[in-house]
């Protein structure tokens, strides 16, 4: 049985791996769960200089969802490089580096310092709906999202996956500029921006007011903009959104995922990517496919 | 650290709404400090994130911990529900816990922060007297809970905000009004009383430990959720804020600003 599935010349050893910012860069949960078994560790999204991020409370739990407005706070790029690839770069799984900016330049600096490290992919974060500037305001603008991905794509050495948001009207004219910008693949769904009011506080949950919504909650729109965008482009899709188990995982491949990422699971077990990736794996085997690649788009039409 | 199914072996009611539970698992009881806690997670899938709960006690010869609890809500009801034999899953132990220091100690909890202080009682009277160790609780009324428990290692002062039982006021008046001698504050509570303990111990030039709260979802320091302000750049953010899950729940409190 083979569980590799390959996204732009890299090859992953399976199809299954962490969400951006929901897994750290992996020191945490390397206490908890083995890295190894992973298809790729993506990690939080990192910006050019150190983010404060947003004020607490940055989440809240909803009705099989979460919202969380973290604001992207991150380390900056130096100590990124300096201490976090180092320790991924240690485990036998290949290492995706979401980066994000407050405008093009930022991007760009973030991408070019990654130019010599090793890093497999770099995911660009297109889709953040809590920060006020860049992120999401790139995302809902086909014009703007072709625009960066071409820049970006200018000075990257490593293959590019622009990350799409829900937040737009139509999935597949974003997946279409990604592709016309030059995206080697695209990966979505990011949050969908949502909101919640403690009613005997009167008051917003989150500090933001609004936050983005991720969790089992979303799994339906996720799956139907998979399967929307992986019919628009040729580049491969990384699905995700409210994936808890390998039958979710499955149901993205089937709609036309080459590969999955698993985020807001992890909170509730932490060792959900690699039950995911063991039970596609059994799955698989029950079946009596030999490649895993066979279940890519695979629902019947 | 580790997540596991643990099993319920024991539980009482000791006040309304406030629940003790003891909970066996060995090597967690082993390993266990005072002011860490657990991520208790809830058995119904429609509440996806861990609750936090610190450590009351714990006794290492028979392999259980003890958390006490107020439902506060649907996952500390669905909690409340749970009986001795059943299965809980549980992550932990999480977070740093106290330090524990030389010189005469003075414990303060206030409302749902009462219950780490008694496990933290029980380890610094391995070194210090009874005479050494005060204790101030804060109860919002009569319904006391853990009071009693902590008689045997320091003596207790109580405050209550309706004045029902001791002092009618905060924690902070109770430590002034009794002119308790302490040479190291450990604390737990409220973010108003936290901040009560702040400036007093600052100003009294006393060091504080204190441990906050904050919402949670990874609970080990990934996610990023769960910061306070710090004076400092902290080494591992590396801006002005550090994880409360992991870098705390306890922290001295000139690191940390409280907003
Ligand atoms: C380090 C730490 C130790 C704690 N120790 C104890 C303890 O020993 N005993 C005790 O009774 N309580 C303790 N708490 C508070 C306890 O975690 C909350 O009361 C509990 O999470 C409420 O869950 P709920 O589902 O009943 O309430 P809901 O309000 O329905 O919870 C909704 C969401 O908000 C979160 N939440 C709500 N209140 C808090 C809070 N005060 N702090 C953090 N998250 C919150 C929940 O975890 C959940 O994700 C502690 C909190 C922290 C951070
Ligand atoms: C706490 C949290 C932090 C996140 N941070 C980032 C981030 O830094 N960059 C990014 O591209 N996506 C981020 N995301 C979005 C996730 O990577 C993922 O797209 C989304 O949560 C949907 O997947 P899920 O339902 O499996 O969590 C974050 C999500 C959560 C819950
Ligand atoms: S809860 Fe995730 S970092 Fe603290």
């Amino acid at each position: 049985m083979n569980m590799k599935v390959t996204i732009a010349g890299v090859e992953l050893k399976n199809p299954v791996m962490t969400a951006s910012g929901t897994f750290g860069s992996g020191a945490e949960y390397a206490q908890l769960t083995d890295l190894n078994k992973l298809g790729a560790v993506v990690t939080k999204g990192v910006a050019n200089v150190p983010w404060p991020g947003n004020a607490t409370p940055r989440i809240a739990e909803t009705y099989g969802g979460m919202l969380n407005a973290i604001g992207l706070q991150n380390p900056g790029i130096d100590l990124f490089v300096k201490r976090d690839l180092p320790f991924l770069r240690q485990f036998d799984t290949k290492v995706i580096v979401n980066v994000c900016g407050h405008t093009t330049e930022e991007y760009l600096e973030v991408v070019e310092r990654l130019a010599g490290e090793p890093a497999d992919l770099l995911e660009i974060n297109i889709s953040c709906p809590n920060v006020k500037e860049g992120g999401i305001a790139f995302g809902q603008d086909p014009k703007a999202v072709e625009a960066i991905t071409r820049e970006v794509k200018r000075v990257a050495k490593q293959p590019i996956i622009m990350k799409l948001s829900p937040n737009v009207t139509d999935i597949t004219v974003m997946a279409k500029a990604a592709e016309a910008g030059g995206a080697d693949a695209i990966s979505l769904i990011n949050t969908l921006t949502g909101m919640k009011i403690d009613i005997h506080k009167r008051s917003f949950a989150l500090a933001n007011k609004t936050g983005g919504l991720s969790g089992p909650a979303i799994k339906p729109i996720a799956v139907r903009m998979v399967y929307q965008a992986s019919h628009a482009v040729q580049i491969p899709v990384i699905g995700m959104g409210g994936i808890m188990t390998w039958e979710d995982a499955c149901e993205f491949m089937l709609a036309g995922a080459t590969a999955v990422s698993v985020g807001t699971a992890n909170f509730v077990n932490p060792n959900a990517a690699v039950e995911i990736a063991e039970g596609l794996e059994q799955y698989a085997k029950e079946l009596g496919i030999s490649e895993i690649r066979e279940l890519i788009g695979a629902v019947k039409e | 650290m580790k997540k596991t199914n643990v099993i319920v072996t024991g539980k009482s009611y000791l006040a309304p709404g406030i629940i003790s539970l003891w909970i066996k698992e060995e090597e967690m009881a082993k390993e266990a400090k005072p002011g860490q806690f657990l991520s208790i997670y809830c058995r119904d899938k429609s509440r996806l994130l861990p609750r936090p709960i610190s450590i009351c006690d714990v006794d290492p010869e028979n392999g259980v911990l003890r958390v006490v609890f107020r439902i506060a809500g649907a996952g500390t009801e669905e909690l409340s529900k749970a009986a001795i034999g059943d299965l809980l899953s549980v992550l932990g132990p999480l977070g740093n816990g106290y330090d524990l220091r030389e010189g005469c100690a003075l414990l303060i909890g206030g409302g749902i922060g009462i219950p780490p202080m008694l496990f933290l009682a029980k380890e610094l009277s391995k070194e210090l007297t009874k005479e050494q160790m005060t204790v101030v609780l804060g109860y919002r009324d009569q319904n006391l809970f853990l009071a009693k428990e902590f008689e045997a290692f320091a003596e207790v002062v109580i405050a209550t905000d309706d004045g029902s039982v001791g002092i009618h006021g905060t924690v902070i008046d109770a430590v002034v009004s009794n002119e308790i001698f302490a040479e190291q504050v450990y604390a737990c509570g409220p973010t108003p009383m936290l901040r009560g303990v702040k400036t007093f111990a600052e100003k009294a030039k006393i060091p504080a430990q204190i441990s906050l709260e904050e919402h949670m979802a990874c609970g080990i320091g990934a996610c990023l959720a769960c910061v306070c302000q710090s004076n400092e750049v902290d080494t591992h953010t590396n801006v002005k804020n550090k994880r409360i899950c992991k870098d705390g729940p306890v922290f001295d409190s000139e690191e940390v600003i409280l907003a």
